[in-house]
């Protein structure tokens, strides 16, 4: 077998230099700012297509799960991973996707079930993954990432390699034993395992005290002698500056570290659930919170952009969405002649 | 100098590691103390605490790091200590394992190692007979090999497989079964079944440990004038269906047994084969020996009764003989 070659990615967000106008250096906070905008932005206009719009007029079947108001810890902990590190995101952490050089194209193909899609159909929503832009898929059981992400980062420093594994996951999968054992296993190897706990403050319609009795996630990480930190998790470059300390933990050596970005789900688990459970002041608090609004303002408040030039941003993103949208739309579906093929490995006869 | 089936599974092991830096060994008391049934014995001594990894007892986590090491491009060996507990390591087994190739086009190919089987007084959790749980999910290779000389080949084939490989190991064949090896670098395929001995007048269809109780039953009934085909299948997943059917076209009466317990075993699936593919060579019901749907009972007489034997089988041949 040949391993997955490895395809690492091109930022697309990089590209928005080219296209400003004004030609001017930044700062590299300034620049990590508005690279978290923008992917940000996407990730909250994909999802609000995909949930809001394709999935209310049927062109999106199954289970639509997203990561409204918690866009700020995909796009951190993107933005501090390095191409080689490898990523296994939650299924709220869409933005991972496109900081990885998946298109919106091959995104919103797999949300409609078309050839195209990365799983060609036979997974739906963000269960989906790609070894070469070393980004693996979820699988629906919560927590069953940790112990693989724990294997991955074990092979990372049986390999000789400094690179790091992040794996993401909600503060209802830290109930499950598969965190606990995937944890405590990484933590006796040392492996290099940043572990990144989005605490939405819901599982499902079940609240966190009903889900733990301890007051955070965080005070999981002693019992498995690894470091933890609480960062906010609307806050895109608090998560990036947290990552960054994480990462370096894990590239010398040290082992695990668990961050617990805390946040709030501003939706019901998924598309179906209109979150009644959830009383109103708290959206409404969270709200204020919107981690889109905040990066805004920094760029404005520090003087890195201009209002003009983030209406741009988003203009741009509408933009790319509409046409990712039509062509995804106007692909193919798979095949039912190829149902059976993928299950093993075929064996050239 | 007669290998045992233990050993030869210790040196396709010890050959596979030597042959690929990126074969590696995982699982509970494999190093230092070499396994509990001595199957890694000196293999730490040889290849050192990188590539011998003793972990913890977390069966999902051993599963789910093999699987995630596998992603890595190594190629890892997972041993769980006993069959019995690798329902602790199931969803990662059945879910991630098994679907990925399917569901992202990423290979995970690993192979873990399950030490099965009763006859040794082991009780309800260390007895049990379990490949019917994965044979059932789409995306698992099973394996159970009978001999030493396949236990070697097919430990071997299964490192080299692109695909998870459950590996069933016998435990009342580690030390009993011996035999002479073939000198050097050898497999056997998988998704190849054997005839372990041939016959014309009647196919015993089985696998694992009961391909012995099949052999005994053969030789006792050549005396007696009835000349019994034995298919030794050695894989379940990707089953050999071939092999099977051309058995029975030949001796048109056939006997499927195993270990594993009566309903839901694999047994049904192969009676169900025969019936719909070669129905026209029967001349008799296709007949089942397995243990009863009964938990592996822990006193001698209990386990006794449980477990299919010659004598049980030699009931059903001169049944089915006389049909």
């Amino acid at each position: 077998m040949t391993v997955a070659k490895l395809e690492l990615s091109t930022d697309p967000a990089l590209k928005l230099d080219a296209d400003s106008s004004s030609g001017a250096k930044l700062s590299p906070r300034a620049e990590l700012a508005r690279r978290a905008l923008y992917y940000m932005s996407l990730m909250r206009e994909a999802e609000d297509r995909i949930e809001r719009k394709l999935y209310r007029q049927g062109k999106i079947l199954g289970g639509v799960y997203v990561g409204r108001g918690q866009e700020a810890i995909p796009v951190g902990a993107g933005l501090a991973a390095r191409p080689e590190d490898v990523l296994f995101p939650s299924h709220r952490d869409l933005a991972l996707y496109f900081m990885r050089g998946i298109s919106l194209r091959e995104v919103f193909a797999q949300y409609m079930g078309r050839a195209a899609g990365l799983t060609r159909g036979r997974d739906g929503n963000m269960h989906m993954g790609d070894l070469r832009k070393r980004i693996v898929a979820i699988i629906s059981a919560m927590a069953a990432s940790v112990p693989v992400a724990a294997g991955a980062a074990m092979a990372l420093k049986y390999q000789g390699k400094d690179d790091v594994v992040f794996v993401f996951f909600g503060d209802g999968a830290t109930s499950r034993g598969d965190w606990h054992e995937g944890i405590n296993l990484a933590a006796v190897q040392k492996a290099p395992l940043v572990l990144l706990c989005n605490n939405n403050q819901y599982a499902y319609s079940t609240p966190l005290d009903k889900q733990m009795a301890c007051a955070n996630v965080a005070d999981r990480a002693p019992g498995y002698g690894i470091p933890a930190e609480i960062a906010d998790g609307n806050d895109p470059l608090a998560v990036y500056d947290a990552c960054e300390r994480a990462a370096a933990h894990a590239r010398s050596g040290n082992g695990p570290y668990l961050i617990e970005c805390k946040t709030f789900r501003m939706t019901g688990h998924s598309a179906h659930d209109p979150a009644d459970y959830v009383p109103k002041e708290l959206f409404e608090l969270w709200e204020q919170r919107c981690p889109i609004r905040r990066v805004e303002r920094r760029l404005l408040d520090e003087g890195w952009d201009s209002p003009a030039a983030i209406e741009a941003v988003h203009a741009r993103v509408r933009r790319e969405i509409d046409e990712a949208i039509e062509w995804a739309e106007n692909s193919p579906y798979p095949d039912p002649s190829e149902l059976l093929d993928g299950v093993f490995e075929r064996k050239e006869s | 100098m007669p290998t045992t089936y233990v050993e030869a599974i210790r040196e396709g092991l010890r050959e596979e590691m030597e042959r690929d830096p990126n074969v590696f060994l995982l699982g509970e008391d494999i190093g230092i103390y070499g396994g509990a049934f001595k199957v890694t014995q000196g293999l730490l001594d040889q290849f050192g605490g990188r590539r011998i990894v003793d972990t913890p007892i977390s069966e999902s986590a051993i599963v789910g790091a093999a699987i995630g090491a596998s992603f890595m491009g190594l190629r890892p060996v997972a041993e769980m200590q006993f069959a019995d507990f690798i329902s602790c390591g199931f969803d990662q087994i059945v879910n991630f394992a098994a679907k990925c190739r399917y569901r992202w086009n990423a290979p995970a190919p690993l192979v873990l190692r399950a030490p099965c089987g009763g006859g040794i007084h082991g009780g309800p959790y260390h007895s049990q007979q379990n490949e019917a749980w994965f044979t059932h999910t789409p995306g698992l290779k099973v394996v159970l090999p009978a001999t030493a000389r396949d236990a070697k080949g097919l430990i071997k084939s299964a490192i080299r497989d692109n695909d998870p490989v459950i590996f069933y190991e016998h435990k009342a064949l580690y030390r009993r079964v011996k035999e002479d090896l073939p000198e050097g670098d050898y497999t056997v395929p998988i998704g190849k079944a054997s005839v372990h001995r041939e016959g014309r007048h009647m196919s015993i269809v089985t696998y694992s440990a009961m391909v012995h109780v099949a052999a005994e039953v053969a030789a006792l009934m050549e005396r007696e004038g009835l000349s019994i085909e034995v298919i030794d299948l050695r894989t379940l997943t990707p089953l050999d269906e071939e092999t099977i059917l051309a058995s029975v076209r030949k001796t048109s009466k056939a006997i499927v047994l195993h270990e594993a317990n009566l309903t839901g075993g694999f047994g049904g699936e192969i009676a169900a084969r025969i019936t719909e593919k070669a129905f026209e060579y029967l001349d008799g019901p296709v007949l089942r020996l397995a243990a009863p749907d009964t938990p592996v009972p822990f006193s001698p007489p209990l386990e006794e009764a449980y477990l299919p034997n010659a004598q049980k089988l030699l009931e059903k041949v001169r049944w089915l003989a006389a049909y």
